[in-house]
């Protein structure tokens, strides 16, 4: 069984969803659940539309139907994730609180989250701790490491163990809620829910795919959360044929997350050391990251490696391995939060490498504001694009609503080295590190990343080269020893490689992995989960051979081609394919398994466990490290060695999803009447980013969007190919012909969307498609776009068209900055006669106003802001 | 792969009474031209390059074929057990995207108020933007933020991409700019 929600596979990843047909043949079932009935839905064998937003109330749905049928995998259950556990008397649930958890506090839009921990414990996160990213630091909200022995009790009797919390949480999330909520039918869901079931257990297991359909949502995290603890709930997690799917949209934006270029983590997802009152030590940070028990013990081993790597020899233990002068965060500098400081005339310079932001992020109409107020700006890219060139024919300026002339950022736009061009990895979706050859030279001045950041570090290094100054010790002492090759003297790629690998310092030998980590400065490492990728001085990701697919022991999972992170492993958590005695759970999902001859872990993939513990290991009370884990703990990530049902720490906004609105929703939250949105959100309260309140008839039609097969994303990579532009030329909007009838809005014919912050044109399909949803009593209706268009093609069979992100405001997730593409908006026939953002003007207060550093404008919380207005009653649309 | 399950499928296409007759027809031997006979194949003598998909993330297998270090063609990697010799319209494309219209070959420069671009040599830019990038940093450090906490860092210059980057570019770049102090680092991935 494939279950597809928040995703359109077969269009954005369809060579992925080959894989999905061919589990078809052999008799597998798929389900899809989005908006958008597209070429996914249409080769299901089920689909459901859903009102775009209302996904939690469906996953709360599932979970309360697999509780009351007793439909859930007991022995998996009790042994493997935390359901058992008892959570402290302080917990109160939003059951209790009319829609809020315990701790919330309205006056920050934060949660104070130690009342959710478990009863005569602390735990960490899988990742450390995490804070809210505005929150400051307080040792209160911090997991901390896992102190006593957690109560238990396994018959899932006891009112405050996790079981119980979660079926009193989704006591409501009854089928008749899930058809009010989100409009799907009560047969449908009861038909999905059911095939869910019934293709999970002993012998059958099930995965679910999904991608950004479910990111960006203002509770996209916590939709995430709802579909691992369905599959948790069915035992569909480290066994073949389950998990949770993320399908990823760009070639390495899993490596990237990886070796983040993201704001609050290092290599590895070490998260960046925050500023707090006095200085943070080493140990201050391995205190805060690491966690007593299971994996994460080895904390110190890792960022020690790292620093060992940025800093090579001057890196000491009297010097804390240099740490000290890692640059500290405190609070939000996301990419949102970074735009409006550009807004406000308080960052300088900005480097954009093969991304789009004029296009491709929210509110697009003000990120090309905010480029126009930076000092300078590079972009490198293979072609001109619209965020190079906002300065000369941006919507704005065709407009007449900015001068280019009154534009004062300097702007380099660098020729970019092709995917074929130059020699590096990729991470797929699939944590898989694919190495890719050089076939050619890149054309002219055309250059590899890797060469701009070389060149230019060798040129800002010289220049520090003789300081005395203590801020610039961590360039003085940069480790940055790449040996260069041909006429351009391009860095070695695989010398960095090996970096991230990691070697001994004193011999230079390659680390065969992460266990082989120190925290005492004799390895060095740039990435601990990556190690190994170069084990025995040879390049593990390059390896090319597929094996026999048809063969289990040679090639289910083609463990010689390429190599995936962490230790080559192609399914996490696979210890819990085998039951708690190291059994596989039936012969048809036989994976990993305990030998007891041989007395270690055995099967067709690297064991995700310690080789010799044994299945009947049984951890002391006091144990730390991995000894904390027990033999039948399969998830030693965590400090209690269990999945997560319920999350006493690690997210921002509650332990157990919980459905909210979108923040702009023609619906009130039916399950919560008194918070419409989710409480702890991010909102950027801006007279620019102007919201459409809720239930503001204005705006009464749902929206989201969507990716065609045809085109990447912002455009840049497809709109200027001759071959693609024609296969989908226009931008287009697929609209119902009920809404389509009353706009008067026909086939084929212009129509405009408009929301508060824009108003874009698009040509009309009216489709069945997209279908109007009876939600509580009433007809709402969705409109489904695509985003790939902009303003600037570099040729003649090119093609351009409206931005959709124009459309969208500024919102967040709280755990990780990423906005709710679900909001409200309305439709009418015909072009637009302004520019798209002409209705932004008179809301930007500071057209052009360059000087004055305004420091980082933090992002206000949902809780914070006053909704007073009383909207007229909806008319019924 | 595809090799052997062809002639599988083909022989069970032509035991059917007319789609087999049809086959031999339209698809068989007979109608193979002379020209094509003696074409001989498109990629013969070609430099073969392994190499994977730019767009997507699934991370489909790619061939490169190159003649004196002129590309070709792209095709779709037979061996890759990701794809299987298949690519969707972008992969399949992806020939284009490295010989697009408008490609660039400078380094294109516009200066404050400019209303054209201008050219630049590669070298004069790169010295520009080291001179700039030194700058923002200088301009911008705070040693402690406005609580008066230890902060160690610039608040002048920011990043933004990396999910189309290899993970050694990507790695350059984190190590490279938080060494300068820059916090404000991001890509895709938040999107």
């Amino acid at each position: 069984m494939v279950w597809i929600q928040g995703s359109g596979m077969a269009e954005a990843h369809p060579v992925g969803f080959r894989w999905v047909m061919k589990a078809k043949e052999r008799g597998a079932k798929i389900i899809h659940v989005d908006p958008h009935y597209s070429r996914t839905s249409a080769l299901a064998d089920l689909y459901a539309p859903i009102r775009a937003g209302s996904d939690i109330a469906f996953l709360g749905g599932l979970i309360h139907h697999i509780i009351e049928t007793d439909a859930y995998f007991k022995d998996y259950v009790v042994n493997y994730t935390n359901a058992a556990t008892i959570v402290n008397e302080e917990f109160k649930d939003t059951e209790d609180l009319e829609g809020y958890f315990s701790g919330y506090d309205p006056e920050t839009g934060t949660y104070d989250r130690s009342s959710w921990m478990y009863e005569g414990g602390e735990v960490a996160s899988a990742a450390g701790q995490r804070e809210h990213s505005t929150q400051a630091f307080s040792d209160r909200t911090g997991a901390g490491m896992m102190m006593g022995n957690v109560e238990s009790d396994e018959t899932l009797q006891h009112p405050r163990c996790v079981f119980q919390l979660l079926k009193k949480h989704y006591a409501r999330y009854t089928p008749e809620m899930v058809e009010q909520v989100c409009g799907i039918p009560r047969e449908t869901f009861l038909e999905i829910a059911d095939t869910l079931i019934a293709n999970s257990g002993r012998e059958r297991t099930g995965m679910l795919v999904y991608a950004v359909g479910w990111t960006q949502h203002s509770t996209g995290v916590q939709m995430i959360r709802g579909g691992a603890i369905v599959q948790l709930l069915l035992g569909n997690v480290g066994r073949p044929g389950g998990g949770v799917m993320a399908m990823r949209g760009h070639a390495s934006i899993q490596g990237s997350s990886d070796i983040p270029t993201l704001y609050e983590l290092l290599p590895g997802y070490l998260p960046m050391p925050r500023a707090r009152e006095g200085e943070v030590t080493l140990q201050d940070y391995v205190d805060r990251g690491g966690s007593a028990r299971g994996w994460w013990a080895n904390f110190d081993k890792y960022i020690v490696s790292l620093c060992k790597a940025w800093f090579g020899d001057n890196a000491t233990p009297e010097n804390d391995f240099g740490f000290p002068w890692l640059p500290k965060i405190s609070g939000n500098h996301s990419h949102f939060t970074t735009m409006m400081r550009a807004m406000d005339g308080g960052l300088d310079g900005l480097f954009v490498m093969g991304q789009n932001p004029a296009v491709g992020s929210q509110h697009s109409g003000l990120q090309r504001r905010a480029l126009g107020h930076l000092k300078w700006l590079v972009v490198r890219d293979l072609a001109d694009l619209e965020t190079a060139r906002f300065w000369k024919d941006s919507q704005e300026v065709k407009g007449g609503e900015i001068r280019t002339e009154d534009i004062q950022t300097e702007v380099f736009l660098m020729p970019a080295a092709g995917h074929v061009e130059k020699e590096g990895h990729f991470t797929n979706t699939q944590r898989l590190l694919q190495w890719r050859d050089k076939a050619l030279d890149p054309p002219g001045d055309a250059r590899s990343e890797l060469h701009f950041m070389h060149h230019l570090a060798k040129r800002v290094l010289a220049h520090y080269a003789g300081s005395t100054d203590d801020k610039d010790w961590p360039l003085r002492n940069l480790h940055w020893d790449y040996s260069e090759h041909g006429q351009h003297a391009e860095p070695n790629a695989e010398d960095v490689l090996r970096e991230i690998n990691g070697y001994e310092v004193a011999t230079g030998r390659h680390l065969s992995g992460f266990t082989e980590l120190e925290a005492d400065g004799t390895t060095a490492c740039g990435c601990w989960i990556y190690s190994g990728c170069f084990a025995d001085g040879v390049n593990q990701t390059r390896r090319r051979n597929p094996g026999n697919l048809d063969d289990p022991e040679g090639g289910w999972v083609s463990p010689e081609w390429a190599w995936a992170w962490p230790a080559n492993r192609r399914i996490l958590y696979n210890r819990a394919s085998a039951d708690p005695d190291g059994k596989p759970w039936s012969e048809r999902k036989k994976y990993v398994w305990w030998d007891e001859e041989e007395g270690k872990w055995t099967g067709y993939d690297v064991p995700d466990f310690p080789a010799p513990k044994r299945p009947d290991y049984k951890a002391a009370d006091d144990a730390v490290g991995m000894d904390a884990i027990s033999g039948d703990d399969p998830f030693m990530m965590m400090a209690d060695g269990r999945a997560w049902l319920y999350s006493p720490s690690g997210l921002l906004d509650g332990p157990m999803p919980t459905h909210y609105e979108p923040f702009e929703s023609p619906v009130d939250n039916l399950l919560y009447p008194k918070v419409p949105a989710n409480p702890a959100a991010l909102v950027w309260d801006r007279n620019d980013n102007p919201l459409n309140p809720p239930r503001d008839p204005r705006y009464p039609v749902v929206a989201s969007t969507f990716r065609l097969t045809e085109h990447h994303t912002a455009g840049p990579m497809s709109r200027n190919l001759p071959w693609l532009a024609e296969l989908q030329p226009e931008m287009f909007a697929e609209i119902d012909p009920m809404l389509a009838a009353k706009r008067g809005i026909e086939d084929g014919g212009w129509m405009c969307i408009v929301t508060e912050r824009a108003e874009i044109e698009a040509r009309a399909k009216v489709t069945h498609r997209v279908r109007p949803l009876e939600i509580a009593g009433r007809t709402v209706h969705q409109i489904s776009l695509p985003w790939h268009w902009g303003s600037h093609t570099t040729s003649e069979q090119g093609v351009t068209g409206d931005t959709t992100n124009d459309l969208i405001a500024l919102s967040g997730d709280p755990n990780v900055s990423i906005e709710d593409k679900a909001f409200s908006c309305n439709v009418r026939a015909g072009r637009r006669h302004n520019s798209s953002t002409a209705r932004l003007a008179h809301a930007v207060d500071n057209e052009l106003k360059l000087s004055g550093d305004h420091g980082a404008e933090e992002p206000e919380k949902a809780g914070q802001r006053g909704d007073s207005q009383h909207p007229p009653e909806l008319e019924d649309e | 792969m595809g090799e052997s399950h062809r002639p599988k499928g083909f022989k069970r296409l032509r035991g059917l009474p007319v789609v087999g007759r049809a086959a031999d027809w339209g698809m068989g031997p007979h109608a193979v031209s002379k020209n094509t006979k003696t074409a001989g194949s498109r990629i013969a003598g070609l430099k073969a390059t392994e190499s994977v998909c730019p767009y997507c993330a699934v991370g489909c297998g790619q061939i490169v074929y190159t003649r004196d270090g002129e590309l070709v063609d792209i095709e779709g990697n037979p061996n890759s057990p990701i794809n299987q010799g298949t690519l969707c319209p972008k992969g399949s494309a992806s020939r284009q995207l490295i010989q697009q219209p408008g490609r660039l070959t400078k380094v294109k420069y516009r200066r404050p108020g400019g209303t054209e671009w201008e050219e630049l040599d590669l070298e004069t830019a790169m010295d520009m933007i080291a001179e700039r990038v030194i700058r923002a940093r200088e301009d911008h450090w705070q040693t402690h933020d406005e609580h008066g906490w230890k902060v160690d860092r610039t608040m002048g210059f920011a990043h933004l991409g990396g999910a189309t980057l290899d993970n050694e570019e990507n790695y350059l770049i984190k190590k490279f700019f938080s060494a300068m102090g820059a916090v404000q680092i991001e890509n895709q991935a938040r999107i």
